[in-house]
């Protein structure tokens, strides 16, 4: 009779066991299908180089590229870390030094809950504060969405990366007579710097794949323009309007800018995968 | 002390100068958060001052004669995201628990990269990927054999169509997958080490100690993963356009075309001409983000608290 019952135990053990792992297997099934359908159908527009070179051409015209839509998302997503980039890595700063205070527990939720705001309703935000006033979409709209975006990531990674500096750094500067700000700002932030650029890179992954934000903002753009004055493209702009369209030429673009996009945003991913691997090296120094 | 004392003022008030500037600085979140939400409202208020509360309720979307209602994007949101979620949480689950495994280091690391990754790839891409590959799929092979076996019950019935809201929410599941396994892994783990020995020690298997002892344990964080995951199925906005159909009705089939809040913002806000109709459609954003903005402040309470507990 026991052995009965520990037999079965064992039998539903296995059973929940394969049915974890097996679960756990179809969760990166779809990782693989959208990665090597991108591969597959973006190749045939992306191995040509007049793609990276070239602007949109009318339907028919070969030789089409989308060079303007590379730049473009280049300018938006550089404006927009000039802009969330201080201002997060500071606000960061102060929800360390000062965490005990009312004000930072405020401006934490603040973050958090703005991480999980829609992106679409970003975009309206910066279409009725920026587009509507001056009369036309442009790329400087769009770089302020994109910096709505990035602004809660780079605080939150920042005060991430700061609060896991040891004590006795900051204990041993405040004991040689160095004020506040030069222990934070010249002792601190340097030493947590690697943890800070993985988060400022990885918002700048999210802000280059975002569509949302700058479908009334930056708009999109058919020519070469690198004035963020005038409505500006963008990578995924392209995917999201060439995918719609019937034609099978303008959908091979988009796949072409899929994989273009996916590359880029799986690079800076990376990369920041690198520079958090040193910090924790340096962290071991310590 | 008392040299502290003597020291020149400049120096003392420096401190508070560098607290008062980062401060300062420290409000472009809660400003950019409030600022949202006022903006939004003063946008949309044209259209909240003539259909009132109605406007919620009523299922009408008729922009040649101004008849405004959020009922079938409301539908549509909740029901691609309620499915999403009854998709992804068996697997996400089922992923945490691998990810906390003690064991099987290599498995791990693929596993927790692949996850990642796929929490990495832009919303414009699935889109493009459920556009041309999932949605013919998942027409011929689960929606026409479903629908025409069970085609009786209501929310199966036929016609399918390619795009719908049932391959949309396929969408969302996968995409929601990514904050679903990370929060659980992270509860997960924050569950007592000395409860899974005990029950370990006591002999149950490691299926009894997971579902009876660590899954109970971490019940409250995983309720609230699911709640930031719910957070981010509503306000998904590009992938969900391209497969939904776009159609503003509430459907009686999950295989008929839907529309959501963030869709028809997406479509229809820049060829919205007039004063009512981008009003209307700036108040679907506010009922949007107003919706993710509680929903988030309820997951994070959820998680926390679970973390609290177990520290």
């Amino acid at each position: 009779m026991r052995r009965a019952r520990n037999h079965w135990r064992g039998l539903k053990n296995t059973l929940a066991l394969s049915a974890v792992y097996a679960l756990t297997g179809l969760a990166l099934v779809p990782l693989a299908l959208v990665l090597g359908y991108t591969v597959v159908q973006g190749l045939p527009a992306a191995i040509h180089p007049e793609f990276y070179l070239n602007v949109e051409r009318p339907v028919g015209i070969p030789g089409a590229g989308i060079a303007h839509a590379i730049a473009g998302t280049g300018i938006m997503v550089g404006l927009a870390s000039l802009l969330a980039i201080p201002v997060g890595v500071v606000s960061g700063v102060h929800l360390v030094e000062y965490a005990a205070g009312r004000w930072a527990s405020w401006v934490r939720l603040a973050a958090d809950v703005l991480v999980g705001a829609p992106s679409i309703a970003i975009g309206l935000f910066g279409y009725v504060l920026f587009v509507a006033p001056q009369h036309h979409f442009s790329g400087l709209s769009g770089a302020i969405a994109l910096a709505v975006l990035m602004l809660p990531v780079v605080i939150r990674t920042t005060e991430g990366a700061v609060a896991l500096i040891p004590a006795s750094l900051r204990e041993s500067g405040l004991a040689l007579g160095l004020p506040r700000w030069r222990v934070a700002l010249q002792l601190v932030l340097p030493a947590a710097a690697p943890g800070v650029i993985t988060g400022a890179l990885l918002a700048m992954a999210r802000a280059a794949g975002e569509t949302a934000p700058l479908l009334f903002t930056g708009f999109g753009n058919r020519s070469w323009n690198l004035d963020p004055t005038q409505p500006m493209s963008a990578l995924p702009l392209i995917v999201y309007h060439d995918a719609l369209t019937p034609y099978p030429a303008l959908q091979q673009q988009a796949w072409g800018a899929a994989l273009v996009l996916v590359a880029l945003v799986l690079v800076i991913n990376l990369a920041s995968r690198w520079v958090l691997r040193r910090q924790i090296r340096l962290a071991g120094q310590l | 002390m008392i040299e502290a004392r003597r020291l020149p003022a400049r120096v003392r008030r420096a401190p508070e100068r560098f607290r008062l500037l980062t401060a300062a600085v420290s409000v472009a979140a809660p400003a950019v958060l409030v600022g949202i939400v006022i903006v939004l409202y003063q946008e949309a208020a044209p259209a909240i001052g003539r259909f009132g509360v109605g406007f919620l309720v009523t299922a009408n979307w008729n922009p040649v004669t101004l008849d405004f209602g959020a009922l079938p994007f409301i539908y549509g949101t909740v029901v691609t995201s309620a499915i999403a979620i009854a998709v992804a949480l068996p697997v996400g689950v089922a992923v945490a628990m691998v990810l906390t495994e003690q064991g099987a280091k290599g498995l791990r690391g693929v596993v927790g990269t692949g996850i990642e990754l796929l929490a990495a790839i832009p919303s414009v891409v699935y889109g493009i990927w459920a556009l041309y590959v999932l949605a013919p799929f998942v027409f011929s092979h689960v929606e026409v054999p479903l629908s025409s076996r069970f085609g009786f019950i209501g929310f199966l019935s036929g016609p399918p169509r390619q795009t719908s809201l049932f391959t949309a929410s396929l969408v969302l599941a996968v995409m929601i997958l990514p904050t679903l396994s990370a929060v659980s892994r992270d509860v997960i783990r924050a569950v007592p080490k000395g409860l899974r020995e005990s029950s370990v020690a006591l002999g149950a298997t490691w299926w009894e100690t997971n579902w009876k002892v660590v899954l109970p344990a971490a019940r409250a964080g995983i309720f609230g993963a699911t709640v930031l995951a719910l957070g981010r199925a509503l306000g998904e906005t590009i992938a969900v356009t391209m497969v939904i159909g776009n159609r503003p009705e509430i459907p009686a089939s999950i295989f008929s075309p839907a529309y959501t809040l963030a869709s028809v913002i997406a479509n229809e806000f820049t060829e919205a001409t007039g004063q009512i109709y981008p009003a209307a459609l700036v108040e679907l954003g506010l009922v949007l983000i107003l919706v993710a903005f509680t929903v988030n402040m309820v997951a994070l309470l959820l998680v926390r608290r679970t973390a609290a507990i177990s520290a």
